[in-house]
């Protein structure tokens, strides 16, 4: 049953992500959970990117989708404190890193579809982020684990993008849209937002996360989560195969650049970050709406990310990786190695052959 | 005497990964403390796929997962 659902899951994200380019999203980004955080940081004056500014609904989707689905199923549960600032500082290397590849790892599985084979390079990148993510994991690394807290800590972020939404239905003044370039580029609010609804519910439910797939596999040798992630390229593919805009190759893919070493570096350092994390962008996205506020805090580095990424020229574009973008790759991964290992002090497991059971005796407090 | 392991609050995947480290250093009767469906979830299927028997009790916002060899 959870495997018939998290196909399915898959496959109606993959579906959802080609019909959105259709509705008038920029080409292969149906759905880029990175791209999205970019572009509503620059409408809410974060940055001055006049190109990528927008209130994405379908963010603002997931975060209620997933806040009204956990409620629903008993499982919202407000909760925080595991290494608060640390997750914003990994949110933030994560973005720098998705931004020089130009994609989340969702947005990732949407360039391969759309035959973008620089998508492969940034997915062998990622893979191997993975893969030393997961070597920090087997050393005992932790952020330390959660606490119950407050309702309200679970509320907050739902009521942001309540108020979010309001601002991309009447446009305020002080709310900067893009009139042209991929920000300007947009399906209509409805969809995009029913479209992120949708999402928000499948996601909550079967738990997709493009990150969790390949570490299950290569972790734990679990094929379950990755079934989503192959399920929605499948979709994608045969989507973009009917409309035709399935062409492949490196030269000349809407919005991408073919620098392979930073497409590699840069989801490399988005995979290792993610798996510090716990999940991709989209998960954490959905996590948030759940009501885990550390969630919410990464969420904020990814937005303070994106402003830095495109404040100081991080951020590639179709003709590149700009030199600062080069270097801020190779601080992120510097940082979130010291992260990993800084993690690693205390072991993961240590057996308790006791009856009595407190709070983190396990460690990482 | 069942070994506790207490993976509240942990992230993933690391309640599964406690779990598997704990049965891979030689034991066969766990109990796991766990409190999100994400983690219950993850053990149960780890666990069934090593072919362990699992049953669960849940109180307080909190799961317990009691995994014993078949």
């Amino acid at each position: 049953m959870y495997k018939k659902f998290i196909i399915l899951a898959g496959l109606i994200v993959g579906i959802l992500g080609v019909l959105l380019v259709k509705l008038g999203n920029p080409p292969n980004m149906g759905v880029c959970v990175a791209c999205f955080y970019r572009d509503i940081a620059g409408a809410l004056g974060l940055h001055k990117a006049a190109v990528v500014q927008y209130i994405r609904p379908e963010i603002l989707g997931f975060i209620l989708g997933g806040f009204i689905t956990a409620f629903i199923f008993k499982e919202f549960k407000p909760r925080g404190g595991s290494s608060p600032f640390l997750r914003f500082i990994l949110g933030f290397f994560v973005m720098v890193g998705a931004l020089v590849f130009l994609g989340c790892p969702l947005r990732m599985v949407y360039r391969l579809a759309g035959g973008d084979l620089n998508a492969v390079v940034g997915l062998l990148g990622f893979i191997v982020g993975i893969y030393i993510g997961i070597q920090f994991l087997k050393k005992g690394f932790t952020l330390g684990r959660s606490y119950p807290q407050k309702n309200a800590n679970g509320y907050a972020l739902p009521i942001i993008a309540i108020l979010l939404l309001i601002f991309v239905l009447i446009k305020p003044a002080f709310i900067a849209f893009s009139e042209k370039g991929p920000g300007a580029m947009h399906a209509p609010v409805i969809i995009s937002l029913a479209a992120g609804l949708i999402v928000g519910y499948l996601a909550q439910r079967s738990r997709l996360c493009m990150v969790g797939g390949i570490r299950d596999v290569l972790l734990l040798k679990d094929f379950h989560l990755i079934s989503g992630f192959v399920a929605i390229f499948i979709a994608a593919l045969i989507g973009n195969i009917i409309f035709g805009s399935f062409n492949p190759g490196f030269a000349d893919q809407p919005i991408a650049h073919n620098n392979g070493v930073w497409n590699f570096l840069g989801m490399l350092l988005a995979g290792l970050g993610s798996v510090l994390l716990g999940g991709c962008p989209l998960r954490q996205t959905i996590l948030a709406g759940e009501g885990d506020s550390d969630s919410a805090i990464t969420i904020m580095g990814y937005l303070i990310g994106a402003a830095f990424a495109h404040n100081f020229s991080l951020a590639a574009s179709p003709k590149g990786v700009p030199t600062g973008g080069q270097v801020a790759v190779i601080i992120g991964l510097v940082v979130v190695f010291a992260i990993g290992f800084s993690g690693c002090l205390v072991p993961a497991f240590k057996a308790q052959k006791s009856s009595s059971v407190k709070g983190g005796v396990t460690g990482g407090n | 005497m069942a070994t506790k392991v207490d993976a509240r609050g942990r992230s993933c995947p690391e309640p599964v990964l406690m779990t598997k480290q704990a049965i891979e250093s030689g034991n066969v009767d766990l109990e796991v403390i766990v409190d999100t469906e994400v983690a219950k979830d993850n053990i149960i299927r780890f666990v069934k796929n090593k072919g362990f028997k699992v049953n669960y009790e849940e109180n307080n916002n909190e799961i317990h997962l009691f995994i014993r060899s078949v």
